[in-house]
């Protein structure tokens, strides 16, 4: 079974005063994400990330399209039992201790009280909050704000977690600690779907991602896959060339850098690495390394968005998230 | 938990937590100022002796006691719902297994809960102020608690007016048209008179329709009876309390079916 199930979700906004503006926040969005897997949904600042999320937990209401979440329909509240969700920038009651914070969300889920006291133990000591389990959280820093919305969307011990935005206003330390928690549900083989505009921990983290663009899905794949599609190039590095192999090696090359006594050679086209490499030899340079280099999400992302920008059919516009 | 027990478990719990954010918000510090009052009241009292203290010591204790609900009731009231739009904690909520019905039953719940242990704690307090004055208490003194009792029906009426405002408005609107109606609807049995008195059937049929729709404070409101002594017929008090409880679900049905629409 699908964990969740995304159909043609297109949610559109009416601005302005006389509501007659249209804001397109998510165009026709399908998405599939099997049990078990992390999936990343990547974007920048205003891309349709939060406003998906929030149709999940029909905080907002699509326009059209449907979606299912363990086969469930949405407006099911009773497949919330399955599910944990860490909103962007969580808000909490901040009169309330992180224990007593973890305890309300158990009560609601229906957890009786002599398995949730353990559990929220266990779970105040796996995000670090053990400490400072007895202080408001109005005293809490973001990062540890997020430290106790992790540990509520867990409580139920669901089987998907949504995290929008997890790793966002973290230190390094915090985020390395949320990649090893997520890490963590998958070896639990929960389904974790979270958002996210931080590219290396989706490279990190994530099974498959989808790219979201202006409220458009440009691409969606194995992660593996996406990163193989675009052309790779190859990096020499020589040292100590004679000026004359250099313009010899020029119109093979597509970058030519010189550091020092080093120079970086990056080659587009793979047959030319060959003669690239019998120039250098010839002319006795010294060649330091030679690397392939993939594209990484980071370069597929830039050019999945800068293309979304050249098109003339862009959306007219798009809400924050 | 599920089922029948899960419904009322999870009103019950978001109840408990708005009845805890309250006593964190210091609300129930207005029982200080309350204190006071009584206290100053009793001591003032204690020194004029025209015959008329138990009178004025019931009017001001119970008056208070209305005042302090009031003010509670309509400023955390219309706060219960749009301020957790505002600060974004309904995310968390409503990410759970609960309903949309069950959060603002559960959060209307808690406030009354407040406003409970607030009158309870205000009227153990006045009666301490009653029986230092006259130096004791009678059986009959307890007559008063009716006048509680009315307190309580009207404050629960007007949270269940500020909380359907409060899903349908900004808090600063909310307030404003919570206490209008409140002014208003102390006055409802005068504005049927006037649409009677002034001859014209339009008028005497428009404000019928506004005398069945505005909520009758008028009718909750005994606290001269109950000081000067006159008993309350136990039909009234019945008549009352099917009003008030029939008046609330009214607004909680309407607030719910308008917060079952609304996106945040």
């Amino acid at each position: 079974m699908l964990a969740i199930e995304i159909n043609g979700l297109t949610k559109v906004y009416r601005v302005g005063f006389w509501n007659t503006r249209i804001k397109r926040a998510l165009d026709s969005l399908n998405l599939q994400v099997e049990s078990g897997e992390v999936f990343g949904l990547l974007g920048p600042n205003g891309a349709g990330k939060t406003t998906t999320l929030k149709i999940l937990f029909r905080l907002v209401f699509p326009t059209s399209g449907t979606a299912r979440i363990l086969g469930k329909e949405l407006n099911d509240t009773s497949m919330h039992q399955r599910v944990g969700y860490l909103p962007e920038h969580p808000y909490f009651y901040d009169h309330l201790t992180p224990e007593e914070l973890l305890h309300y969300a158990g009560r609601l889920f229906g957890v009786g009280q002599r398995s949730l006291r353990p559990r929220v133990t266990q779970l105040l000591e796996r995000v670090g909050l053990t400490e400072v389990r007895n202080v408001p959280l109005r005293r809490f820093s973001k990062g540890m704000l997020q430290r106790a919305g992790i540990a509520q969307a867990l409580i139920n011990d669901p089987d998907i977690v949504f995290l929008d935005e997890p790793m966002t206003g973290l230190d390094p330390i915090g985020r390395r600690e949320v990649r090893d928690l997520v890490l963590q549900l998958r070896e639990e083989k929960k389904t974790v779907f979270f958002s996210t505009h931080i590219l290396s921990d989706a490279e990190t983290l994530c099974d498959r991602v989808a790219i979201l663009n202006r409220g458009q899905l440009q691409g969606c794949g194995e992660l593996r896959q996406i990163l193989s599609l675009g052309a790779s190039t190859t990096e020499v590095i020589l040292e100590i060339p004679p000026e004359g192999i250099l313009e010899e090696l020029r119109p093979l090359v597509a970058s030519m850098v010189r550091t020092g006594e080093r120079v970086r050679l990056e080659i587009r086209d793979e047959a030319n690495t060959e003669k690239v490499l019998a120039i250098s030899l010839r002319g006795k340079a010294k060649v330091v390394s030679v690397n392939p280099v993939k594209m990484s999400l980071e370069d597929y992302f830039m050019a999945k968005v800068s293309s979304a920008k050249m098109e003339p059919t862009a959306p007219t516009g798009t809400y924050d998230g | 938990m599920t089922g029948k027990w899960g419904f009322m478990g999870r009103i019950v719990t978001i109840a408990l937590g708005a009845f805890k954010e309250s006593v964190r918000e210091r609300v129930l510090y207005n029982l200080i100022v309350f204190a006071f009052l009584m206290i100053g009241a009793a001591i003032l009292l204690g020194s004029i002796s025209l015959g008329v203290e138990q009178l004025i010591l019931v009017n001001l204790g119970l008056g208070a006691i209305s005042v302090f609900g009031l003010l509670i009731a309509i400023f955390i009231g219309i706060g219960l719902v749009s301020k957790e739009i505002d600060r974004r904690t309904i995310y968390n909520i409503l990410s759970k297994p609960v309903t949309r019905a069950e959060f603002i039953l559960g959060k209307y719940a808690g406030l009354l809960l407040t406003l409970l242990v607030n009158t309870a704690i205000m009227t153990a307090g006045f009666y301490v102020a009653l029986a230092i004055e006259k130096k004791g208490l009678a059986l009959h003194d307890f007559s008063l608690l009716i006048a509680v009792y009315f307190i309580l029906l009207q404050l629960a009426i007007v949270v269940g007016i500020a909380i359907f405002f409060s899903c349908i408005s900004t808090s600063i609107l909310s307030a404003v048209f919570t206490f209008c109606l409140f002014v208003i609807g102390n006055f409802s049995s005068d504005i049927r008179w006037f649409g009677q008195e002034s001859g014209s059937p339009l008028l005497e049929k428009m404000t019928a329709v506004l005398y069945y729709l505005l909520p009758n404070f008028g009718d909750f409101n005994v606290i001269d009876q109950v000081a000067h002594g006159v008993r309350i017929p136990g039909q009234f008090i019945m008549a009352n309390t099917c009003y008030a409880l029939l008046y609330i679900a009214v607004l909680l049905s309407g607030a719910v079916l308008i917060f079952e629409e609304r996106e945040f």
